[in-house]
């Protein structure tokens, strides 16, 4: 692939194929912690660094697990093991020499175990047939286009407070609402490459 | 099968045995101290501590950042279990409240917020074109409700937020969040050492009052039958309410708005019928103290300003010893004012009230002859406060000034105060204009004087005496001889006959504005006269210094006044404070309750080893805050209670009170005069609410 073609595979991830708002994976963190601001930053920081390790750790556990040994159809039950195996290693390794990052990410990281989001980049990764560095990108990406959509998310949300919203529509609601026309807005980006 | 679960399982073995030697080589040592100390705290997260959660407040404490009592969402007993944790003594921690300062609920706000989804009041006040700091009134949206983690704040049924004293600890969430600015956090201490400033919400009669009592709150809780809770407010800032509401020349109520359009609120008399809510229920409303810190000051004089310095001190847990010349406490109010303006009774009441906080007194003890600055530092005093007053009088410096029957107005009624026989004869003439003057006539007159003539030089516009005292002698039958001096005492036998007097007319203006008095050549009048008494003014009895007496030199000034700065109290000696008459002169009551609080926060700051010098802000006069010269649609109401006294006849020849106190129906319908001032708002016609 050429530059030109990696670029437009980082820009598909982000914001064409928003893992959140075009596939709709990981909604519960993206309700759950858009409220304020400083939640959806810390989370989203967690996010970017849990998949794109999730991202590599899956494939080589595909690859040079599964494959050879012909159960491929474990899959879902290997990378969950895995994906929890490490987010828990990370936090012990974090808490030990990153005692600074630990801190500000904080709850998140324990968070992210359950977090539909990274298994399912994890398994976009291999069905997609993505080699190595191609499934880093993609990762990476797909948690900068999570991100994006959280923290845009959190800065609607926030505004809730002074708008005049109907009592039946206030609180999860609006924010289902706000959600779809997100979602309505970033189908937009499908033109965006024109495959 | 077989070999899957063996697959899955291997990779589920694997990862655990690398998350097991991750956790033995990333291994954290978790002190168990901090562990131990967390536990210890309450677990509210509230951020009151100023850290970020117990998890970091616990940390601090351990690594000996932040003292074992830092916790503000706990009480006591946490402080306690974290002293016991860190193997520290536990120290006290006085408490923070959070107050509301503002009066002006949402029923009374000039911008109302009631449509539906604004639920936030910092919102409310984005949408209204940016913060804001007064455009009066709360918002009512209850964000600081939300915010409180203990519960303890409800928006009351004045629309207003209410915090529970019980359990608001203080960890000033609702501070920080309030968009209005108009809750804060306070303590006892922070109550007692601040004094108004810049920022502050000022009511003009607040602003003008000596003692800077919250005059509109009191108001406030009069009408709404909290008496107790009024005399709490009074006795924030002035240890006297039962003096002053009876003594007091009230400069406070002349700043009234309510005076602008009508007849001022009677605030003195409202102040009076709460403190004698306090004395007739029997019951001693007393303020917070905190817990002795064992440190002693001395107060030298058992005046206003002296009990008053005693009174703060021992709030702020110091242990004061107040030294009292004369037999009794009291200093001026005793000596000085008359039974019947202020029963002696009463004054015992409130004086005791002030010596249970755990004020010692010794009295009859003289400065200069049982003791000095040197020896009261050698007894252990690390503070003194000179509160001496003024009890010398001024001489007429006319001839024959030392006749038989020639008086000085302070000591008949110094002598008066010691109960002693002050017999006069039947024609009196009082020289001077000033309240000790008519406090002499009118005692004279009770005492059986057929005649009592008032001498002054000046004429009635120019009087220093209260109006009221001046209408009170007035009816009392005292004779008033303006624009008139005395120039010639005649005796006969050492025996005074006559008092040869001149007329005066008034010429340019002097130094203090008022028409300075000129003789009129050839006017000489004699008068037949048994007694005079000369009250034109005090000045210190300084002679407890004199010549290394006080075993240090204490700088006076040329009018024989200790020189002391006038806001902090500081005098030439380090450790060595003044206030009250005897750096001002001869003043009022609670001028010099004002002095003996600013005297008490030096001294506190100056025992603390902090700077004690007054702050740039402080309001020393109405006049530096925003004038408010009219008040259209303000609330009309009524007229001004007027007190109901003793008839002329019924005051004869006794020394009952003459004042006889508002009953509580005219107490509740003046409060409803009080326009409840801020700076710039009061109460409208078009607020539907009721201050």
């Amino acid at each position: 692939m050429s530059f030109g073609d990696y670029m437009l595979f980082i820009i598909g991830a982000i914001l064409v194929n928003n893992i959140l708002l075009a596939k709709f994976l990981g909604n519960c963190p993206f309700l759950g912690v858009s409220r304020r601001m400083d939640t959806a930053t810390g989370m989203s920081m967690a996010v970017i660094f849990v998949l794109t390790m999730a991202g590599m750790i899956t494939w080589l556990v595909q690859y040079y697990i599964l494959v050879p040994l012909d159960i491929e159809y474990l899959q879902t039950i290997a990378f969950i093991l895995v994906i929890a195996a490490l987010v828990q290693l990370v936090e012990i390794v974090m808490a030990k020499s990153l005692p600074a990052l630990y801190r500000a990410l904080g709850i998140f990281l324990p968070l992210i175990t359950t977090n539909c989001a990274v298994l399912g980049v994890a398994i976009i990764n291999i069905q997609a047939e993505y080699d190595f560095f191609d499934t880093l990108l993609f990762s990476f990406s797909s948690a900068v286009g999570y991100s994006l959509a959280l923290i845009l998310f959190a800065g609607i949300r926030e505004r809730f407070a002074m708008a005049r919203i109907p009592k039946v529509f206030q609180g999860t609601a609006i924010g289902l609402v706000t959600a779809g026309f997100m979602a309505l807005a970033f189908s937009g980006f499908a033109g965006l490459v024109g495959h | 099968m077989l070999f899957e679960t063996l697959a899955i399982g291997g990779l589920g073995l694997a990862s655990a045995l690398g998350l097991g030697l991750a956790a033995k080589a990333f291994a954290v040592e978790v002190d168990p101290l901090v562990a131990a100390v967390e536990e210890a705290l309450p677990g509210a997260n509230c951020g009151g501590c100023g850290y970020a959660g117990c998890a970091s407040a616990a940390l601090a404490i351990a690594s000996g950042k932040a003292p074992a009592n830092i916790c503000v969402g706990g009480g006591a007993e946490i402080h306690v279990a974290v002293a016991a944790v860190m193997g520290v003594e536990a120290t006290y921690r006085e408490p923070d409240l959070s107050q509301v300062d503002c009066s002006y609920g949402t029923d009374t706000a000039q911008l109302k917020y009631q449509y539906d989804g604004v639920r936030d009041c910092r919102a409310a006040v984005l949408l209204a074109g940016g913060p804001k700091v007064c455009e009066i009134g709360c918002l009512g949206l209850g964000s600081c409700v939300k915010v409180c983690p203990f519960g303890a704040i409800q928006i009351g049924p004045d629309h207003l937020p209410k915090v529970d004293p019980l359990l608001c600890t203080g960890c000033g969430n609702c501070v920080r969040i309030c968009p209005k600015n108009i809750i804060h956090l306070t303590s006892v201490t922070r109550r007692i050492l601040g004094f108004n400033a810049k920022y502050n919400c000022l009511a003009p009669c607040q602003a003008t009052c000596p003692a800077q009592i919250d005059i509109p709150s009191y108001i406030k809780a009069i009408g709404e039958g909290r008496y107790a809770e009024a005399v709490t407010i009074i006795k924030e800032h002035n240890p006297f309410p039962l003096v002053c509401g009876r003594v007091c020349p009230h400069p406070c109520e002349s700043q009234c708005r309510r005076g602008l359009i009508a007849e001022p609120v009677n605030i003195n008399h409202l102040k009076r019928f709460a403190a004698d809510y306090e004395m007739h229920s029997g019951q001693r409303i007393q303020p917070f103290c905190l817990p002795k810190n064992g440190r002693k000051v001395a107060i030298v004089g058992g005046g206003p300003s002296g009990l008053t310095c005693a009174y703060y001190l021992a709030r702020l847990g110091y242990s004061p010893t107040v030294f009292e010349a004369q037999p009794k406490l009291g200093g001026m109010l005793r000596y000085g004012i008359p039974e019947y303006r202020l029963p002696k009774k009463t004054l015992d009441w409130e004086i005791q009230g002030i010596l249970d906080l755990g004020c010692e007194a010794k009295t009859n003890m003289v400065m200069g002859r049982d003791f000095t600055l040197e020896s009261l530092r050698k007894e252990g005093f690390e503070a003194i406060f000179m509160g001496v007053g003024c009890w010398n009088s001024r001489d007429m410096r006319v001839e024959g000034e030392d006749l038989q029957g020639v008086l000085p107005g302070t000591n008949m009624l110094i002598d008066r105060g010691n109960l002693k026989e002050t017999p006069v004869g039947e024609r009196v003439v009082i020289i001077g204009g000033g309240n000790t003057a008519m406090d002499c006539a009118r005692t004279c007159w009770r005492l059986g004087a057929k005649e009592v003539t008032l001498l002054y030089r000046r004429s009635r516009a120019e009087m220093p005496a209260n109006d009221i005292e001046v209408i009170e002698a007035e009816h009392e039958g005292i004779k008033f001889q303006f624009l008139a001096a005395p120039t010639r005492l005649i005796g006969e036998n050492g025996k005074l006959t006559g008092l040869e007097y001149i007329k005066m007319e008034l010429g340019e203006p002097d130094a203090s504005g008022r028409r300075r008095p000129v003789p009129v050549e050839g006017s000489e009048t004699i008068i037949p006269v048994d007694n005079v008494i000369a009250a034109i003014g005090q000045y210190p009895d300084l002679s407890c210094l004199e010549a290394g007496a006080a075993g240090q030199e204490l700088k006076l000034t040329k009018w024989d006044t200790i020189a002391a700065e006038i806001d902090a109290g500081s005098t030439n000696i380090p450790g060595v404070f003044a206030g009250g008459d005897t750096v001002t002169g001869a003043a009022t009551a609670v001028e010099a309750i004002g002095a003996g609080r600013r005297a008490a926060r030096s001294i506190h700051h100056f025992l603390s080893g902090e700077e004690f010098a007054a702050p740039g802000d402080w309001v020393h006069s109405v006049k530096e805050l925003p004038q408010i010269k009219d008040i259209p649609e303000a609330v009309p109401v009524g007229e001004r209670v007027k007190m109901p006294e003793l008839s002329v006849a019924q005051r004869a020849l006794n020394f009952n009170e003459v004042e006889l106190g508002l009953t509580e129906e005219m107490a509740r319908a003046e409060t409803q005069r009080c326009l409840q001032c801020g700076l710039y708002c009061y109460r409208h016609t078009g607020m539907t609410g009721k201050a």
